[in-house]
């Protein structure tokens, strides 16, 4: 089958590789009928992300047809239509009871690793780092999904792709952003980053009934995108972003921040961020941790940063005396998808959102690579990436 | 949609154009008698290779620009001023070949204004139906709230001790 490949540093093939197989009962393989190209592979593409080795396959954000299942997956069948999670949990042990899927305590078949670098493992990820695991990702014809009996979220037929897809991911992860602000009805949300994580960030706000939502971030299309989903915007390179907030909200600023930029934030023209490129340019620092010091600045007291921006490893200049002295709460983590998605696929079917919005390209698998490029760079309006293998 | 695949090959065209721009810079700067004869511009070697210098900065900015936009209308600057060195030429003695320089160079101008165009930021038309794409049925304003019949589970909530003291009376 064809498969996009990582190779390095920006260095992402269409390649022909053997097509996946069953290794365990629990195991289903997937026909692919659309995958996209997430945010976070862009960490991976940019070489941010530890623990990538040549020749793995990309993409965690898939849907398809069952093609052959395992002996022991009895709720699933060939035929069936998936969206597959981009966490793959086992949904028995603790903190999968608890609803925690993407700290699942088995999914990652490189545990002993995890535990050594996190302290304790989190759960397995498609196409992704190893020590997640390292399991061949889902852009790509044929996808092994491990412990499918739980990864997979049932769709109906008669609702396209595109409107399905991105339960995988990017719809929860910016629905999980606003839970975890536990949104009031007086609340100020501000949101960095008008990527698409943003973007489903900034409608999960308002349907939880956020007063104000605000939206920051510099790519003109990603603005109008985001006052489309009822956002008023700042473009941090022409405004100051901490006095227009504080102006938003009558000098007291958000009591919800969500950084859905994460460690790739750009350089506004302040000393830190130009101090975080250096050093992450001679690699004494893994992360721009730019978005992250302002929202701790300028979050009202009592306050909840809500962080599904990915970071990756250790972030230099953190303000946390600040943060504890303003009694600020910090929500993080991978999205525990199948936590929201039997609640978010009923919101879909009753016409809440159709989260097809955010798609400004669709193509073949072999322009892949390409589009990982245009993605990155914002190129000829590209907000989100669909592939069609 | 369909301006995906051409944006593409415009950022194809943009490295093509870049190796280009070297290759000529390097023949201007390293043998600029050759090309002034090539082009009818006898006697302006010294300009020639200057020229060369600016293909050579052009094309390490058209190959390593993670925008390569600005580079290509840079290029196309650079054509402007090819294209009225050569019109001089063309009213000097060697005429005729400063004539099919010039013809060659209004050749590869279109093809960088081709590019530049293909390579540009969405136009206002584009930007207005960003603008149009909320995802929502209705606009904004009548859709906030509509998910509050949606419980925050307790892991996420404040805990009630930190709660405004306004949030708790209401
Ligand atoms: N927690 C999860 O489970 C999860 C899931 C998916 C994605 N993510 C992460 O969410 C983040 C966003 O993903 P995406 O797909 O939207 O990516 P994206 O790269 O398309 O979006 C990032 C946006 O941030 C903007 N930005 C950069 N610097 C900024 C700054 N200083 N201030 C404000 N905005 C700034 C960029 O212009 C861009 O529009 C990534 O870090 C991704 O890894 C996390
Ligand atoms: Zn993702
Ligand atoms: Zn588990």
């Amino acid at each position: 089958m064809r498969a996009l490949r990582w190779h390095g540093k920006q260095d992402i093939r269409c390649d022909t590789v053997p097509d996946p197989k069953i290794e365990h009962p629990r195991d289903a393989i997937i026909k692919v009928t659309s995958c996209a190209i997430c945010g976070s592979d862009l960490h991976l593409y940019d070489g941010f992300m530890p623990g990538m080795e040549n020749g793995d396959i990309m993409g965690h954000e898939t849907m398809g047809i069952v093609e052959e299942v395992g002996s022991e997956v009895t709720n699933l069948k060939k035929g069936d239509r998936v969206v597959i999670p981009f966490t793959i949990f086992c949904g028995e042990c603790d903190q999968c009871r608890r609803g925690n899927f993407s700290v699942c305590e088995r999914s990652n078949r490189n545990k002993s690793l995890a535990d050594k670098v996190f302290g304790h493992t989190t759960a397995g990820l498609f196409g992704y780092t190893h020590l997640t695991g390292g399991y061949p990702g889902g852009q790509a014809e044929y996808l092994r999904v491990p412990f499918a009996d739980k990864t997979h979220i049932k769709v109906p037929l008669g609702i396209p792709d595109e409107t399905l897809l991105f339960l995988s991911d990017i719809f929860p992860t910016g629905w999980q952003a606003a839970v975890q602000c536990d949104i009031q009805p007086d609340d100020t949300v501000a949101i960095w980053g008008c990527g698409p994580v943003g973007q489903f960030a900034i409608r999960s706000a308002l349907l939880l009934g956020a007063k104000q939502v605000i939206a920051i971030d510099r790519v003109p299309e990603r603005l109008a995108m985001a006052e489309a989903g009822g956002a008023t915007t700042i473009d941090f390179s022409k405004e100051s972003v901490v006095e227009r907030l504080n102006e938003l909200t009558r000098g007291k600023g958000p009591e919800k921040c969500i950084d859905a930029v994460g460690m790739e934030a750009h350089a506004t023209a302040t000393i830190d961020s130009m101090y975080d490129r250096a050093k992450q340019a001679v690699m004494l620092e893994t992360d721009r941790p730019h978005v992250l010091r302002e929202m701790m600045y300028v979050c009202r007291p009592a306050g909840v940063l809500s962080i599904p921006g990915v970071y990756g490893g250790l972030l230099d200049k953190v303000p946390f005396g600040m943060a504890m002295n303003k009694g600020l709460t910090f929500r993080m983590g991978q999205t525990h998808v199948n936590r929201w998605t039997d609640d978010l696929l009923r919101r879909i079917e009753m016409g809440q959102i159709d989260p097809s919005f955010v798609i400004t390209h669709k193509v073949g698998l072999e322009e892949g690579p390409n589009m990982y490029k245009t993605f990155r760079d914002k190129l000829d309006g590209c907000i989100k990436v669909v592939l069609k293998p | 949609m369909s301006r995906t695949r051409g944006s593409n090959q415009a950022l194809a065209l943009a490295q093509g154009l870049g190796w280009f721009s070297i290759a000529l810079g390097v023949a201007e700067v390293l043998a600029p008698h050759r090309v002034t004869r090539a082009t009818g511009l006898h006697g302006h070697e010294r300009l020639v290779s200057s020229y060369g210098v600016r293909e050579i900065v052009t094309g390490i900015g058209l190959l390593t620009a993670k925008d390569p936009t600005p580079w290509v209308w840079g290029r196309v600057g650079g054509d402007a001023l090819d294209l009225g060195t050569l019109a001089a030429g063309v009213a000097g003695p060697q005429r005729e070949r400063s004539g099919i320089a010039f013809l060659m160079t209004l050749g590869i101008a279109a093809l960088d204004v081709a590019c530049a165009l293909a390579l540009r930021r969405p136009l206002p038309a584009a930007m207005a139906s960003f603008r149009r794409r909320s995802g929502l049925p209705k606009p904004p304003g009548a859709m906030r709230g509509a998910a509050s019949d949606f419980v925050v589970p307790a892991d996420f909530r404040t805990p009630e001790a930190l709660r405004p003291w306004t949030a708790k009376a209401g």
